[in-house]
């Protein structure tokens, strides 16, 4: 080829230099402060850490009506009966939601957090598995909401950085009409649920897969602090050839495209109550390989909408909101004080799937003991 | 090289007015510096960049590693076996085509939608795709009705096989594109003369058209070889989880958590994808050149 | 003897026309498959029966919407653009900076070598500067778009500006007294007129297409929109994809059945939807 002439030469060269100087300028953009509402009542909601603070639930209210918006993510509207979750609270204080990537995952939440900081994107709440929560601890604002007293010391972070709102225990959802019922996680790796089990999700991003692969370990031998018998679990099923790398969703499944799902109760129950007359979608939780997990909430330290990211909260976990989230089979954490008060929805908790056996729940040193392991085995073995 | 410049009159030769002429293609310059020359410094940079900015080579020995080791291997081997399946096939489409009228509505209908095919790969196609042999597909089910399970041996729509088959529908397109202007110029005088000297159509073939397609085929190929290699998209949608290829390796480092040691390991990734596709793109322009003495 | 070959020759016309045709039938037939799916997918009924209830949800669902008009409008844009950018500048290099030539050249074919996916990741860090200064629309993937679009569009006008002599118009009306600018608008222009117009259409193509850079940047744009719903509604995704692409198909056919037949008597190819030797790597696929 050719050498460049000379004139041209030297002119690539300064484009070049112009290129590295800037390549080597400091890396992301400085994050534009959030507090787009110059008022009072916006500034102080970024740092209040209970509706007292802000001088009661009458002025949060006053507040997050101001604001008019609140940004969730990854809040699948069949998950937990979130769809109705989110229009019950936007009809009762006209606050416009905005879901986006509903069907993101833990760490997708907070990859949107950090890429959007500074925003009006970006999300104001998380739900999140307790692994990347406890990962992620400097992103959230502290908050107590009103009932904070109900919920249990060892299912919240002491300030109100992150709470436990709604548990479940681990299931294999299948197609009735399609494949043999599972009596254990073993059951699956059988001929005749070639390329049929799918996991709900990447297990170090996503909380539905990563106990998953603690009920495999469960499943297969392991135990809450060894999880890589679960993670050799799905190294065989792949090499069956049962494997699916696909992200089930309620399309898939009801597409066919993932007969068997490994995902919580209650979503696989919300399934079975969906297709009820199309698929015959039936929820197992295998006996010897319970396990129990909750999500969390958590505010964004820099919420674009502070104030309605607090209602937010103070809505999830009143007697309304966790009477919800029952509707949708989750176990709200605040259950066993409204049993006591007589606020919880008979009806919804009797519909519970059932649970039998003793449930495992992770311990906070169990999930990120089991965390960092994943993160170093499981692209190897399933890939 | 020197003709060109015979316009410049010696007044022009002034340096005020040579600094002037390089200003207008300073907007260009200064927005490639930026958009393009930047970010790939940025993977270049990043690949070598350890955690605490220091340099090492450490992203680079980790990418000779499993799992990522793998996944170049496979990437590779995809890329190759489309390459040829979308040479082939490609080259015998747009021989099926060049035959006719040039602006008859055959051309016009194939090259459009080849040109469609071939950009709109993607998310549209592996959903099509999903549509044909997925679970619920309109063969899988047709098969299944005569009693011919499509998926017996397993979900091999979700790695290397099924791949290959989906990357076919882009291939195969971007063949027709490429290879019908080399077809274009086999002048039919060429035919008449083999014929007029004896010579049977395999003749023609293997002394006349052969060697001078030779160069364009094969440079088609590398053509094809480094659009899969490069390829994202179609992947993505089809496969959600795991990372069979190069590509699905990097968005999945993109996605995930940081972890420390492996920061700059997506951009070691980036920076073997970019070697690669330089050195068959590198080959193809020299074929290029080799081609266009011919058939211009 | 000219009797036999003759009849050779229409033997072996026949012959040939038998084996192209095959061959077209076939490999229709191997595209033409899954687009057939894809409708019998979308209007699948409850029961077995069929419905449009996936083509009418188009219509309704306000997010995809939103993609589609935000991917429409960065089309324009980039379009719009690449050609502010590119044309003058390879107008004056081709009449002033000859020696400049194969540097914008290099620059222009260098994204060929860059895929998208490596691309994304160097480009995540100047984006949030992007954002800051600009907001947070993805009518900012207007920059990067035309970037991409670069190599196809430099070849296109490249060919365009090649094919007359610039040289000789610009001199003649510059020996008239027209200024650079008017040489340009009315010299130059008119005489790329169907360069400039494959760039541009190149360009919207490549836009509608792309998935990659959009979703690992977090933008709305059709692809993304398209993908995003496949995961919650595989009917409405599939009918959005097939109809996005027969609206592509028949764009680009009217585009060259209009072209070619504008042209008239002279014997050029149609109008080019991939320039011939530089059609790289498909940067959607």
């Amino acid at each position: 080829m050719t050498v460049l002439p000379r004139p041209a030469r030297r002119l690539g060269l300064a484009v070049a230099l112009v290129a590295a100087l800037t390549a080597s300028a400091c890396g992301n953009a400085p994050s534009r402060s959030s507090s787009t509402s110059s008022s009072g009542a916006g500034a102080g909601a970024a740092t209040a850490t209970s509706a007292a603070a802000l001088g009661g639930m009458e002025a949060l209210i006053a507040a997050a009506k101001k604001e008019g918006a609140l940004n969730v993510i990854a809040l699948p509207p069949d998950w937990t009966n979130y769809g109705e979750v989110i229009s019950t609270f936007e009809k009762q204080y006209g606050i416009k939601v905005t879901s986006a990537q509903p069907d993101g995952s833990s760490q997708d939440e907070i990859n949107a957090a950090n890429q959007l900081k500074g925003t009006d994107r970006a999300p104001d709440v998380f739900d999140l598995s307790s692994p990347v929560a406890i990962a992620n601890v400097d992103l959230f604002a502290p908050y107590q909401v009103t009932t904070f007293a109900d919920v249990r010391a060892d299912l919240k972070e002491p300030s109100g950085k992150y709470v436990s709102d709604y548990g479940g225990f681990m299931s294999i959802g299948y197609d009735a009409g399609k494949v043999p019922a599972p009596t254990s996680v073993a059951d699956l790796l059988k001929p005749e649920y070639k390329g049929k089990v799918a996991l709900n999700g990447d297990p170090t991003q996503a909380g539905a897969a990563f106990n998953g692969v603690v009920m495999a370990a469960l499943g297969s031998g392991g135990s809450a602090d060894d999880i890589s018998k679960g993670v050799d679990f799905f190294s065989q099923l792949k090499k069956a050839g049962n494997f699916l790398p696909v992200d089930p969703s309620p399309a898939t499944i009801a597409s066919g495209q993932t007969p068997v799902v490994f995902d919580w109760d209650y979503t696989n129950a919300a399934q079975t109550a969906k297709l009820a007359g199309n698929v015959d979608w039936k929820v197992v939780v295998p006996s010897g390989a319970v396990v129990g997990s909750y999500y969390v909430q958590a505010i964004n330290k820099d919420a674009p909408h502070p104030a309605a990211a607090r209602l937010w909260q103070e809505f999830l976990y009143s007697d309304t909101g966790q009477n919800l989230w029952l509707k949708g089979f989750g176990r709200p954490v605040r259950a066993e004080a409204m049993q006591k008060a007589g606020t919880i929805d008979k009806a919804a908790f009797d519909k519970l799937p059932p649970v039998s056996g003793t449930p495992v729940f992770l311990t906070e040193a169990q999930s990120a003991a089991a965390n960092t392991y994943l993160k170093a085995n499981w692209a190897k073995a399933v890939s | 090289m020197r003709a060109g410049s015979g316009t410049a009159a010696p007044v022009r030769r002034g340096l005020g007015r040579l600094a002037a002429d390089h200003l207008a293609v300073l907007p260009f310059l200064a927005f490639v510096a930026v958009f393009l020359l930047w970010p790939t410094l940025t993977v270049i940079g990043g690949a070598f960049s350890a955690d605490d900015g220091g340099l090492t080579l450490s992203n680079l020995t980790g990418i000779f590693r499993s799992p990522y080791r793998e996944s170049f291997v496979r990437s590779i081997q995809l890329s190759a076996i489309t390459a040829v399946v979308g040479a082939v096939l490609g080259a015998a489409l747009a021989w099926a085509v060049v035959a006719g009228r040039p602006d008859g509505l055959l051309r016009r209908v194939v090259t459009s939608a080849a040109g469609v095919m071939a950009q709109f790969g993607g998310v549209t196609l592996a959903f099509a795709f999903l549509a044909t042999v997925g679970f619920e597909g309109l063969v899988t089910v047709f098969l299944r009705d005569r009693g011919v399970n499509l998926f017996a041996g397993g979900a091999w729509i979700f790695e290397l096989p099924g791949l290959v088959l989906v990357y076919s529908y882009f291939q195969i397109p971007l063949m027709v594109i490429v290879f019908l202007p080399a077809l274009d110029g086999l002048r039919p005088q060429w035919r008449e003369a083999s014929e007029s000297l004896g010579g049977t159509g395999w003749t023609y073939l293997r002394l006349v058209a052969g060697p001078l397609l030779a160069p364009a085929f094969l440079g088609s190929l590398l053509l094809l070889f480094a659009n899969a290699f490069s390829a994202y998209a179609t992947a993505a949608a089809l496969i959600s989880q795991g990372a069979t290829i190069v590509p699905l390796q990097i968005r999945a480092l993109q996605t995930g958590e940081v972890i420390l040691g492996q920061q700059g390991l997506g951009k070691a990734l980036g920076l073997g994808m970019v070697v690669v596709v330089a050195v068959v793109m590198t080959l193809y322009a020299l074929l290029q050149r080799r081609t266009s003495r011919w058939l211009r | 003897m000219a009797a036999v070959t003759a009849v050779a020759g229409a033997g072996r016309r026949r012959r040939t026309a038998a084996l192209r045709w095959s061959v077209l039938v076939l490999l229709g037939a191997f595209f033409l498959l899954p687009l057939l799916a894809m409708l019998d997918f979308s209007t699948k009924g409850p029961g077995g029966g069929r419905t449009l209830t996936a083509w009418r949800e188009i219509g309704r669902d306000t997010e995809l919407l939103r993609a589609i008009a935000a991917s429409l409008e960065l089309s324009v844009l980039t379009a719009v653009l690449m050609l502010v950018l590119l044309v003058p500048t390879m107008t004056w290099v081709h009449l002033r900076l000859p020696r400049v030539r194969r540097l914008i050249e290099a620059l222009c074919l260098l994204p060929l070598v860059i895929p998208a996916i490596v691309l994304v990741v160097g480009i995540a860090s100047l984006y949030s500067w992007v954002t800051y200064y600009l907001g947070d629309s993805p009518l900012t993937l207007t920059f990067v778009y035309v970037v991409l679009v670069l190599p196809y569009a430099y070849r296109a006008v490249e060919s365009g500006l090649s094919a007359v002599d610039l040289k000789t118009l610009s001199e003649a009306a510059r020996s008239l007294g027209a200024s650079w600018t008017t040489v340009f608008l009315r010299v130059v222009l008119p005489n790329v007129r169907s360069a400039v117009l494959s760039a541009g259409l190149l360009s919207v193509a490549l836009v509608l297409g792309e998935f990659t850079i959009a979703s690992l940047l977090n933008f709305q744009t059709l692809q993304v929109g398209i993908a995003l719903t496949g995961k919650r509604d595989a009917g409405l995704s599939i009918a959005v994809s097939l109809a996005a692409l027969v609206l592509a198909f028949v764009l680009l056919l009217l585009v060259s059945l209009f072209a070619g037949r504008r042209r008239g008597a002279r014997a050029v190819e149609p109008l080019q939807t991939v320039p011939p030797a530089a059609a790289a790597p498909a940067v959607s696929g």
